[in-house]
C-alpha cells in the first residue's frame, strides 16, 4: 500500500464514517429518549435512497402506500380512541396528519411530474414521503408498550425490521438503485483526487449536526427532549409528554436515516436491505458512545468507516466480519467499566 | 392427573405421526422439532434468565459446520484426524467447539446489562455468518454437500420419517433435562437471574456462574439441533446460520410463550407452519416472488408483545386443566448445621465504618458491634443511613474506608456472596421476593449454600436427595415463621407482611449465625409483630445474632439488648434501651430540641 491508496481508502472511509456518525447520532437520540434502540433505522435509509431512485426513473414509489396505510390505521385506532374518549378536539389534528397530509403527499406524486423536478425538489418530495413514517411507526408500534422493558422494546424495534425490509422488497423490488452524483465536480487535492460528491456528504453531514446541535441548545423542543432522556418521569411531571418526546425522536431519527440514504445513493448501489448493515455499523458507533455521548458515538461512527475502508483493502471478503467483531473489545471495554450489579428491569 | 394424560395423548401422537402423515408433513415435523431444541435453548436463556440473544443461529451453524467439514475433508490435518470420517466423532467435536466458542463469548458478553447482550449477539450473529461464507475451506456460500447420513446401530437414517424418531428424541430428552435443571437448586439460582440478581448474591448464589451456565446449555442445544441438520439435509451452506433465522427463532420462544418449556415447541411449530404458509401464498398474493413472510412475522410481532407478552402457552394453560397444586409439604433429613458459636462472643463488629456518595457521607465514622445471643437494634430518623451501613455490612455495597470484622475475619471489600457463605444473611428493607416462584422455592434460595450439586446431576435428577432435604428444610423454615397455611402459594400474591417474613425463613433457612434483618415489623399487624418478636427471642436464645432495623419503638425497646441510634450518618447514642430512651440527643433527634 502507498500513500495514494491509504489516502484513497482514508477519503472512502471518511465520507461512510460521516453517515455513519449520522446514523449514530439518530441512535443515541432516540434511544435516550425513548429506551428504543432503533434497529429499523437501516430501513429509513433504504427507503430515503429508493424514493428518490423512484422518482427519477418516474415510478411511483412504494413509500407512498406505505405511507397512506400507516396513515389510515393510525387514524383509525386515534379517531376511536379519541370518540370513546369524549375528546373531540383532537380530532382535526388526527385527520390532518395522518389522513390529509398522505392525501396532499399522493396529489404531488400522481399531478406533477416529479421526475421532471430538479434535484433538490425530488429529495425534498422523497424526505415528504419517508420521513412522517417515523412517528406513526412510533405511533403504532412502540406507544403502546412504550413502560415496557428495554429487551421488550428492542424485539419489537427488531420486528419493525422485519416488516419494513419485507415491505422494502415488496415496493422496490430486488434490484439496487444508484441516483446521479449532486455534483460531477471534482477536485486535485495532491495526489488524491476528491469527488464532489465526497464534499457533499461531509458537508451535508457537518451542516445537519450543526443544526441538531442548535436544535438541542436552542430551541423549546429541543430541551424537552433532552429533559425527557435525563429523566423521563420528571419531564413528565414538568408537562412534557412522553408521546410527543417519543414521536419527535423517531421524526428526526426518520429524517437523518432518509437524509442519509439520499447520501450515499450516488456513491453506492442500494437494496432494500442495504439498509440493515448500514445502520448496524452505525449502531457499532454509537455503542463506542455507549448509546450516551454524541460527539464519542460520532468519533466511533467515523473509526468504523475508517476499519471498513482500510480492511475492504487487506481482506475484502472479511470486511463485515472484521467490522462486527469490533463491537466485541469495545463491548468487553465498556463492561469494564460499568462496575455495580445492577438489577435488571 | 390430567396433565398425565395429556403428557401420553401427546407422546402417542409423536409415536404415531409419522406413521400416517404424508411426506411433505412429516419434513414439517422434522423442522419443527429441529427449530424446536433451538427456541428450548432460548427459553431457558431468554425467557427464564432474562438474557435475550439474536445470536443462536450462528450455534447452530457450528454444529452443522463442524460435522459436515470433519465428516467430508479428505485430508484432515493430523491433530483433527481423529475426529474425521464418523458423525458422532462430528456431534462431539461441534459440541466441544461450541462450548468453547460459547465460554468466550459468554465470559465477554454475559457481564453486560440489559441491552449490551443482545446487540453483542446480533454482532457476533452476523460475524460467524459472514465467516461460515467466506472461509474456502468450508465452501464458501456455495456451501458443502457430500454429508454422509447418520447411522445407529448399523442402521442408516436416510428416511426421513425415520429421522424424525431421532430428531423428536432429542427434542424430549432436551424439554425433560430442561425441566430437571428448573426443577432444581441450579433450576432456583438461575429462574432469580430475571430480577433478583441482588437477593440472589446475598443468598450466595454466584449468578455471573449461572449466566454462563444458561448460555452454554442454549448455545449446546442449538449445536445439537445444527448436526441433526447436517445430516438430515446432507448439504450446508451459510443462508439457515444468518441473523434473520436467528431473529425467527427469538420470535419461536417469545410468541409460544418464553417462559415456558413447551412454549418453544408450540413456537416453533406455529412459525415454522405459518412460515411454509405464507411462503407459498404470499408471492401468489402479491405477486412477486421473496421472503414475505417477514412482513406477517414482524406485525405478529408487535401485536403478540403489545397484546400478550408472555406468549401463547399461558393462554393454552388456562383452556387446559392443568392446574397442578402441590400439597405436600416436602420431607427430608435435617441438613448439617454450623457449629452455633459460644453466647456473648463478638460477630460483628464495624471499625469507623464511612460510605461516600459523591460528596454525600451516608456514614461516618460508625462503629456497632453485635454479640452471639444478642439483639442489637440500630434505629434512627429516616434517611440516617441505617439501610447504607446494613447494605456496607453485607457486601452488597462496600464501604469508602474503615473495616468490618466477621467473626473475627475482615470482610471489608468481600461480595455479598463470599460474607454469606461465612454464615451472615440479611433480609432488604424493599422485599426482594421472585413473586412467580412459590413461598418454599423463594425460601429454598436462601439454602443455596447447604447444597453442593452441580448443574449436570440436576439435569439428570441425580440431586433427588440432596434436593429433598433442601426442600424439607426450607419448609420448616416456612413452619417457623408461622407461614405453613401459604407454602404453595406464589410469593407475589402474599400481603406485604407476610412477604416481609418470608425474607426472614428465606434468610433462616442459610443456617446463619448472624442475622440482619432490615425493617421486618414493617407491615405487620399487632398479633403478628408479637409473634415475630417470640421468634426472634427463640432464635437470641439458641445463641443467633440479631442486627436489626427498625421504627417501631414498642417493638425494638421490649426485644432489644442493646440499641444504637444513628442520625445524619454518624452515631448519637448507644447504650440500654432504658437509656437511650433517656439521653437528650436521641430525644432531640426525635422529637426536636427544646428551647
Amino acid at each position: 500500500m502507498d500513500l495514494q491508496i491509504a489516502l484513497l481508502l482514508g477519503q472512502d472511509g471518511i465520507t461512510n464514517g460521516a453517515i455513519y456518525a449520522l446514523l449514530s447520532l439518530a441512535l443515541v437520540l432516540v434511544f435516550a429518549v425513548t429506551r428504543v434502540i432503533f434497529i429499523p433505522q437501516g430501513e429509513f435509509v433504504a427507503f430515503g435512497a429508493l424514493t428518490l431512485a423512484s422518482f427519477q426513473a418516474g415510478k411511483t414509489p412504494g413509500t407512498l402506500w406505505l405511507l397512506i396505510g400507516a396513515g389510515v390505521v393510525v387514524a383509525l385506532i386515534d379517531l376511536t380512541l379519541a370518540v370513546r374518549a369524549g375528546t373531540a378536539r383532537k380530532i382535526p389534528r388526527i385527520v390532518g396528519w395522518n389522513l390529509l397530509y398522505p392525501a396532499a403527499a399522493a396529489a404531488a406524486v400522481f399531478l406533477l411530474k416529479p421526475s421532471e423536478f430538479p434535484l433538490l425538489l425530488q429529495i425534498v418530495l422523497a424526505l415528504a414521503l419517508v420521513v412522517p413514517l417515523g412517528p406513526m411507526i412510533y405511533r403504532l408500534a412502540f406507544q403502546p408498550v412504550a413502560e415496557a422493558s428495554v429487551l421488550v422494546l428492542l424485539i419489537v424495534s427488531v420486528a419493525v425490521h422485519l416488516a419494513l425490509v419485507g415491505l422494502g422488497l415488496l415496493f422496490f423490488g430486488a434490484e439496487g438503485s444508484r441516483t446521479p452524483a449532486f455534483s460531477e465536480a471534482s477536485f486535485d487535492l495532491g495526489q488524491v483526487r476528491v469527488t464532489g460528491q465526497t464534499l457533499w456528504v461531509m458537508g451535508a453531514s457537518l451542516l445537519l449536526i450543526v443544526v441538531l446541535a442548535l436544535f438541542f441548545e436552542r430551541t423549546i423542543y429541543g430541551k424537552a427532549l433532552r429533559a425527557t432522556a435525563m429523566n423521563r418521569t420528571g419531564a413528565r411531571l414538568m408537562g412534557i409528554s412522553t408521546v410527543m418526546a417519543g414521536k419527535l425522536s423517531f421524526l428526526l431519527a426518520a429524517l437523518i436515516g432518509a437524509f442519509s440514504g439520499i447520501l450515499i445513493a450516488p456513491i453506492t448501489t442500494v437494496y432494500y436491505d442495504t439498509g440493515f448493515l448500514i445502520g448496524l455499523k452505525g449502531f457499532v458507533g454509537a455503542i463506542v458512545g455507549g448509546l450516551a455521548s454524541y460527539p464519542i458515538a460520532a468519533a466511533g461512527a467515523v473509526l468504523v468507516g475508517l476499519l471498513e475502508a482500510f480492511s475492504s483493502f487487506w481482506a475484502s471478503a472479511f470486511k463485515e466480519v472484521i467490522v462486527f467483531t469490533l463491537i466485541i473489545p469495545v463491548l468487553v471495554w465498556r463492561s469494564l467499566t460499568t462496575r455495580h450489579v445492577e438489577e435488571d428491569e | 392427573m390430567a396433565a398425565r394424560l395429556l403428557f401420553g395423548g401427546f407422546l402417542c401422537l409423536v409415536l404415531l405421526a409419522p406413521q400416517v402423515a404424508s411426506e411433505f408433513h412429516v419434513t414439517l415435523l422434522n423442522y419443527i422439532g429441529l427449530y424446536a431444541i433451538v427456541a428450548l435453548g432460548l427459553v431457558l436463556l431468554t425467557g427464564v434468565g432474562g438474557l435475550t440473544s439474536f445470536g443462536q443461529a450462528a450455534f447452530v451453524g457450528l454444529g452443522a459446520y463442524t460435522t459436515a467439514y470433519l465428516s467430508t475433508a479428505e485430508n484432515l490435518p493430523p491433530w483433527l484426524a481423529a475426529f474425521g470420517g464418523s458423525p458422532w466423532m462430528g456431534l462431539l467435536a461441534g459440541l466441544l467447539l461450541t462450548a468453547a466458542v460459547a465460554f468466550v463469548l459468554g465470559l465477554l458478553t454475559l457481564r453486560l446489562s440489559g441491552h449490551y447482550l443482545p446487540l453483542g449477539t446480533i454482532a457476533w450473529g452476523i460475524s460467524l455468518y459472514f465467516l461460515f461464507g467466506n472461509l474456502e475451506f468450508l465452501g464458501g456460500h456455495t456451501g458443502m454437500s457430500g454429508i454422509p447420513a447418520l447411522s445407529v446401530f448399523g442402521v442408516e437414517l436416510r428416511d426421513g420419517r425415520i429421522y424424525y424418531y431421532a430428531i423428536w428424541a432429542v427434542l424430549l430428552v432436551a424439554v425433560w433435562l430442561t425441566r430437571n435443571l428448573l426443577d432444581s437448586r441450579e433450576g432456583r439460582a438461575i429462574r432469580a437471574l430475571k430480577g433478583g440478581v441482588v437477593m440472589a448474591e446475598a443468598m450466595g448464589v454466584d449468578t455471573a456462574r449461572s449466566k454462563v451456565v444458561i448460555f452454554l446449555v442454549a448455545a449446546l442445544f442449538a449445536s445439537i439441533s445444527g448436526w441433526l441438520y447436517a445430516h438430515l439435509q446432507r448439504f450446508v451452506n451459510p443462508t439457515p446460520f444468518g441473523l434473520a433465522i436467528g431473529i425467527e427463532y427469538l420470535f419461536m420462544a417469545v410468541v409460544g410463550g418464553a417462559a415456558h418449556v413447551w412454549g418453544a415447541l408450540i413456537g416453533a411449530g406455529l412459525i415454522t407452519i405459518l412460515k411454509q404458509w405464507l411462503q407459498d401464498w404470499l408471492p401468489k398474493l402479491l405477486g412477486a416472488s421473496g421472503n414475505f413472510e417477514v412482513i406477517f412475522f414482524g406485525v405478529m410481532m408487535i401485536f403478540v408483545l403489545q397484546r400478550a407478552r408472555d406468549g401463547l402457552w399461558p393462554i393454552l394453560t388456562r383452556l387446559m386443566p392443568l392446574r397442578q397444586v402441590q400439597r405436600a409439604v416436602p420431607q427430608g433429613a435435617a441438613l448439617p448445621k454450623k457449629s452455633i458459636p459460644a453466647a456473648g462472643l463478638v460477630l460483628l463488629e464495624a471499625k469507623n465504618v464511612v460510605k461516600r456518595f459523591g460528596g454525600l457521607v451516608a456514614n461516618n465514622n460508625m462503629n456497632l458491634t453485635v454479640k452471639a445471643g444478642e439483639v442489637m437494634a440500630l434505629i434512627g430518623p429516616n434517611g440516617a443511613g441505617k439501610s447504607t451501613m446494613f447494605n456496607c455490612i453485607s457486601g452488597v455495597d462496600s464501604a469508602t474506608e474503615g473495616e468490618v470484622l466477621f467473626c473475627g475475619q475482615a470482610v471489608t471489600g468481600l461480595n455479598s456472596r463470599q460474607i454469606a457463605r461465612l454464615g451472615m444473611s440479611r433480609t432488604f428493607q424493599h422485599v426482594r421476593l421472585l413473586p412467580t416462584m412459590t413461598v418454599l422455592e423463594n425460601v429454598a434460595i436462601g439454602g443455596h449454600l447447604r447444597g453442593s450439586k452441580g448443574v449436570l446431576p440436576a439435569m439428570l435428577h441425580l440431586e433427588r436427595a440432596e434436593e429433598a432435604r433442601l426442600l424439607a428444610e426450607a419448609a420448616r423454615q416456612v413452619e417457623r415463621v408461622g407461614l405453613k397455611d401459604s407454602m404453595f402459594e406464589l410469593a407475589g400474591s402474599l400481603a406485604l407482611g407476610q412477604q416481609r417474613t418470608l425474607e426472614i425463613a428465606r434468610a433462616l433457612c442459610a443456617d446463619p449465625c448472624l442475622l440482619l434483618l432490615d425493617e421486618p415489623a414493617a407491615g405487620l399487624r399487632y398479633m403478628e409483630k408479637q409473634a415475630l418478636a417470640d421468634l426472634l427471642r427463640k432464635l437470641r436464645g439458641e445463641g443467633m445474632g440479631i442486627l436489626l432495623v427498625e421504627h417501631d419503638m414498642d417493638f425494638v425497646m421490649g426485644l432489644a439488648d442493646r440499641v444504637v441510634v444513628m442520625e445524619f450518618g454518624e452515631k448519637i447514642a448507644e447504650g440500654l434501651p432504658d437509656q437511650v430512651q433517656r439521653d437528650p440527643a436521641v430525644l432531640e433527634a426525635y422529637l426536636g430540641g427544646v428551647d
